[in-house]
């Protein structure tokens, strides 16, 4: 079998990946939470976002890390446009429209793509992606460890946005009761658009992170959804904590269960915890509405 | 101003449409009607970057045809191309080759993977609609004894022999003991077989399989990969991954500073992909491939590359096997100088084709199987893509094993 430093290192792989599919998980989470729809052009977006770090990195030449706080505030506008003048007024406030409208926009986006940058894998150039920080007898990747800490940063910061600051406390209680807010003069409409802006600001952060050590190509985003997913229902529907946990969680049952039953197998751990989920605690691990 | 620009230019129009109108009665007089080849590949969907390498291939070698004059024999008719999108999947594709029919083709052309060609053939096969496989190697797709169905370069079996021989050829060679050997493999139909195959293989020729490691496409990570090989320690490491999953493999290898004596990949989408090596010259550097290539040794070839260079692709294999694959197709209506199906599949049946860019041997099909087709051995050395076998094209001697 395996030495204990290799499982130990497999581990700390799962936990390093972990952190960005949570960040992913936390879009999907925050827009559902809020908005209760399931958006199914998260994927579509976050390939988005992988494009824009691309051509900021390779056409501007600007330092990936220092480019992702400029495109978290643009996807940030782009997702509050979003929602604000595509998504909400098609879907006519019926959720199952909004289901298809997404749905609608991530065929639209990801051929877009396919259509502007043709269907080539593109992946950054430099020799940054092989830096390796050597702890004990680890060898970790250098990017992977920034993202693990600028994933937990950014996580810490929405939680913080959600319970410190006014929005924060409008989008939890648009997210529990929208009549109610609606009458105590919050304006759900904006607070939709918002929250679908951090959702898609987060798919920004997440793609400025994963891209020195991956690839885009346009259905590159599809690779990460069904995984989100697993994590916001492991997490519970809405919860930020959930999220991040779930993300860690997934992340080692992954690594680890590449590593003992093969990496075909491993992915099905996944979703075998998908499905105890599922019959066993329905709500999630965090989750507190039915 | 705009105003009186865009009644200029309805001017303009109505005086071509009048021109064309009278013109139109002398050009049809004076040309033959065109000859149309559908050409079938996956340009969206997962196989889109290998679609739109075959379609440019299929897209030079017809302008190439007709800047040379056409089909001779039925007057210099011209080669048009019904173009269609496979989709990625069997059933679009099948849908595709209805529609071709529709538009009265006289051949397809194309595919590129195995399922794709499969269903497409097939469907092609109920209309006596010779089809010519461009890439997909299943053997299966020339053993169902369809008359309609040929494949010009090599299947799966041959490339299996011919990338174990050569491998037991490279090692005798580097007078170095090779012993122990690591597979990854994606986990699909292609991937799977031919770890299957290998792993009843290697042993005959002295090598030990340590472990077979499946992964599938789209991978997300490969670090777990690159962890089970450097406990593995293996003296060689043998890849048949699709591009993407087998670059991020050979980039965690380098980053976990494993350095085995070889990688030698067998049909893989990136160890013989100039993309692989232009953006990552470290990580591609000395790996091996056994897979469709052109002759290096052939001027012809040569002016294709550049002129897919100068259309902003790579050469990749899809290239060069289109080319040839339409020159094949309009050799074939040019001897058997007639547009009719069942005189073009009994011309491509004595086909001697010598037109093609590929290093193969005389062509010549034995149920719809090129028996001239070879697949080759490159290297990536000094940031270029070299021929290691067999000898007669070969543009480098191996390096093996890798210098430490």
């Amino acid at each position: 079998m395996y030495t204990p430093a290799i499982v130990a290192e497999a581990m700390v792989n799962g936990l390093l990946t972990g952190a960005v599919y949570a960040l992913v998980a936390l879009g999907l989470t925050l827009v559902y939470g809020v908005l209760h729809i399931i958006n199914f052009a998260h994927g579509a977006l976050l390939t988005c976002a992988m494009f824009a770090v691309w051509a900021a990195s390779e056409l501007l030449g600007i330092n990936v890390y220092l480019a992702i706080p400029p495109l978290a505030l643009i996807f940030l506008a782009l997702g509050y446009a979003l929602q604000r003048f595509v998504i909400g007024p098609a879907s006519r406030g019926d959720d199952a429209n909004t289901l298809l409208v997404t749905l609608g926009l991530s065929i639209a986006i990801e051929n877009a793509l396919l259509a502007a940058f043709k269907s080539d894998t593109r992946t950054l150039s430099g020799d940054a992606a092989f830096d390796v920080v050597e702890l004990g007898p680890m060898l970790l990747s250098r990017p992977r460890l920034i993202g693990f800490a600028v994933a937990l940063v950014v996580a810490l910061l929405l939680w913080a946005l959600l319970r410190r600051t006014d929005s924060g406390k409008a989008i939890r209680a648009v997210a529990r009761e929208k009549m109610g807010a609606s009458l105590m003069g919050i304006d759900v409409r904006h607070i939709y658009a918002l929250t679908f802006g951090i959702g898609c600001a987060c798919l920004a952060v997440a793609a400025g992170l994963l891209l020195p050590t991956f690839y885009v190509t346009p259905r590159v985003g599809q690779a990460f959804v069904l995984v989100a997913f697993t994590i916001v229902v492991l997490g519970g529907m809405g919860s930020v904590a959930g999220a991040l946990l779930g993300g860690l969680l997934i992340g080692v049952v992954e690594s680890l269960g590449g590593l003992l039953l093969g990496e075909s197998l491993g992915q099905a751990g996944i979703f075998v915890i998908f499905i105890l989920v599922l019959l066993l605690r329905p709500t999630g691990l965090f989750g507190a509405r039915a | 101003m705009l105003t009186s620009q865009s009644i200029g230019r309805r001017a303009a129009l109505r005086a071509a449409a009048a021109v064309s109108v009278l013109a139109a009665p002398r050009t049809l007089r004076a040309q033959p009607a065109a000859i149309r080849i559908g050409i079938l590949q996956p340009v969206t969907g997962a196989l889109a970057q290998d679609g739109e390498l075959g379609r440019l291939g299929a897209t030079l070698a017809i302008d190439a045809l007709n800047a040379a004059g056409g089909i001779k024999s039925l007057g210099g008719a011209k080669i048009e191309m019904v173009f269609a999108d496979a989709r990625s999947s069997p059933e679009a594709a099948t849908q595709e080759v209805e529609r071709l029919q529709a538009e009265g083709v006289s051949a397809i052309v194309g595919g590129f993977a195995s399922p794709i060609c499969l269903a497409a053939s097939q469907a092609a096969s109920r209309y006596d609609l010779p089809y010519i496989v461009d890439v997909g190697v299943a053997d299966s797709i020339v053993s169902r004894g369809l008359t309609n169905t040929f494949r010009f370069a090599p299947g799966f079996g041959s490339f299996t022999s011919v990338a174990i021989a050569n491998l037991a050829a490279l090692i005798a060679a580097s007078g170095k003991p090779v012993k122990t050997v690591v597979l990854v493999h994606e986990d699909g139909l292609f991937g799977a077989g031919l770890a299957k195959l290998m792993n009843a293989e290697l042993p005959k020729i002295g090598l030990e399989v340590l472990e077979t490691i499946p992964h599938p496409t789209p991978s997300r990570d490969m670090a777990n990969v690159a962890l089970r090989i450097r406990a593995l320690n293996p003296d060689l490491v043998i890849p048949s991954s699709y591009y993407n999953e087998f670059v991020l493999l050979a980039r965690t290898m380098q980053q976990q500073r494993i350095r085995p004596k070889g990688i030698y990949a067998v049909l893989n989408g990136a160890a013989s992909n100039y993309r692989f090596v232009k953006e990552f010259p470290e990580a591609a550097n000395l790996v091996m491939d056994c897979n469709h290539w052109f002759n290096p040794n052939n001027p012809l070839a040569l002016t294709v590359k550049k002129q897919a260079e100068a259309a902003g692709k790579f050469m990749a294999y899809n290239v060069p096997l289109n080319y040839s694959c339409v020159g094949l197709v309009a050799d074939a209506i040019e001897r058997a100088a007639s547009p009719d199906r069942a005189k073009i599949i009994a011309a491509l049946n004595t086909s001697t084709f010598a037109g093609h860019i590929m290093p193969y041997n005389a062509t010549k099909f034995v149920g719809g199987q090129n028996q001239g087709a070879i697949p080759v051995n490159l290297q990536v050395q000094d940031g270029d893509i070299k021929v290691i076998f067999p000898e007669a094209v070969a543009s480098a001697k191996p390096i093996f094993p890798v210098p430490a």
